[in-house]
């Protein structure tokens, strides 16, 4: 019996258009957000590199708020990858971990778990930039 | 006694009483008023997941002892599982109870399991009252297999929603209403699928290949039934179902049904390709089915309870998921 052909002609075949554009449109305002953010702290006289921080800052805290609320898993259902690639879905992963094992306690439960998800970015982040470091000191000196 | 390859023919078995209990989402569906328990969020009047799904087995087995007026003593034993890890939520709800415990584990087929296991002894005069139970919860499940329940990372629509329910009902030697008629113990299949958030794909070969098994067993065709209940095969499987077995010449297009399908409203409620889960063949067949058993609405029903056998573990590791079905034939007397 071959099973895999029936099962591939009723398989759903995901909307690759459709949830990029959605994607794009939602990474995009998330984007915007920012932009007006940094500019509006900078009118307030805030330095450009301390705005800039205070920016992520304020970003990470609303996702983290949202998450905490249940509504950010509603927002990323429609957002598609619109709200995972921004910094956004960082703070959501690391606090919707936080959030699932508090029962768990302090230790063993949010720190222990708090980079369930968001481990694999720290880890690959951190090795892709010492890797692109070492290349940029021997071809640039620096 | 065993018949054909696969199957057992009972004699004297029938199912005295059921409880069910549910959550939030399942409470507001299409089979709300067939159950027991509603209870209206996730947390079940406990603090964790975990104790919900605890208190959802208990109010089962508390309301069904209730019901059934019999003592610990006169019931033989319990024979349940669910989908966490070391059945630990069926081996912590009946700690409080001093009846001894088989605790079984087939994915979402645990509920048919624990049937077929609970009427074999009773069939075979080892026991006379038996309690079957099997539940599952949303975020128990989430949690485990899954992520975070927060986590907003977007799911593709071939997912299923796990239900938050649990079902039980009494196994007894004592003629009742509805029979427990013959049962089909499923083959493990893997259909090579890969997608952790397709499950309808890998258990619908699975669920075929344990129909057509029982229908040659006891040498029957599809119409024999007026409803063959699929467990959690979800708007995915199903067209798969009929289509494998219409290559094999058995047609269930007209009395086929899922208990994933049944127990939510997918165009209101936003549950992707229908309900899953070891609660939702137990709280729709003890809660829905068993009314329609007796208010002689169905008469012949083949409950074929569907497990897709998925191991974090094994899926990172680049493996399949192999896929289980158990099968059993319940008959309005």
């Amino acid at each position: 019996m071959n099973y895999e052909e029936i099962i591939k002609k009723h398989q759903l075949k995901p909307k690759y258009f459709a949830n990029g554009l959605k994607s794009f449109v939602c990474g995009g305002m998330v984007a915007i957000v920012g932009q007006l953010l940094l500019e509006l702290y900078i009118k307030l006289g805030i330095g450009e590199d301390e705005a800039g921080s205070l920016m992520i800052t304020t970003v990470i805290l609303v996702a983290s708020l949202l998450t905490a609320f249940g509504v950010y898993d509603k927002l990323g259902q429609f957002a598609k990858a619109g709200l995972a690639v921004p910094v956004t879905g960082f703070a959501n992963s690391m606090t919707a971990s936080a959030l699932e094992y508090k029962k768990e306690g302090m230790l063993l439960g949010i720190a222990n778990n708090l980079f369930k998800l968001a481990g694999a970015v720290i880890v690959y982040g951190v090795v892709s930039a010492y890797i692109l470091g070492i290349i940029r000191y021997l071809f640039m000196g620096g | 006694m065993k018949i054909g390859n696969n199957s057992l023919k009972f004699n004297g078995v029938y199912i005295k009483d059921s409880s069910t209990a549910v959550g939030p989402l399942e409470s507001a569906g299409p089979l709300k008023d067939y159950f027991d328990y509603r209870f209206p969020d996730l947390y079940c009047n406990a603090d964790s997941w975990e104790k919900a799904e605890i208190n959802l087995v208990k109010t089962c087995i508390d309301d069904l002892i209730k019901k059934t007026n019999l003592s610990d003593t006169e019931i033989d034993f319990i024979v349940g599982g669910d989908l966490n890890n070391q059945d630990a939520v069926t081996n912590y709800a009946v700690r409080d109870y001093n009846i001894p415990l088989l605790g079984v584990y087939s994915a979402c087929a645990t509920s048919a399991e624990a049937m077929i296991v609970a009427s074999s002894l009773v069939d075979s005069a080892n026991a006379k009252n038996i309690i079957v139970t099997s539940s599952s919860h949303n975020a128990t499940a989430e949690r485990q297999y899954r992520n975070p329940t927060e986590y907003g990372g977007a799911r593709p629509d071939s997912a299923t929603f796990t239900v938050t329910g649990a079902g039980t009902c009494l196994i007894t030697n004592q003629k009742s209403d509805i029979k427990i008629e013959s049962a089909t113990i499923g083959r493990v299949l893997d259909a090579k699928q890969k997608d952790a958030n397709d499950m309808g794909s890998a258990m619908a070969p699975a669920a075929s290949q344990t129909i057509k098994v029982h229908l040659e067993d006891l040498g029957r065709s599809a119409e024999y039934y007026d409803l063959i209940l699929t467990g959690d095969l979800s708007s995915v499987g199903k067209p798969i179902l009929i289509d494998i077995l219409k290559e094999q010449e058995i047609d269930i297009e007209h009395n086929h049904n899922d208990c994933g399908l049944l127990i939510y409203d997918r165009k209101k409620q936003n549950v992707f390709a229908g309900g899953s889960g070891a609660g939702c063949s137990s709280a729709v067949t003890f809660g829905y089915i068993m009314s329609m058993l007796r208010e002689n609405k169905l008469k012949k029903v083949l409950l074929v309870a569907t497990g897709a056998l998925m191991n974090p573990i094994m899926i990172f590791q680049k493996e399949s998921i192999p896929a289980i079905a158990h099968a059993v034939s319940l008959e309005k007397i």
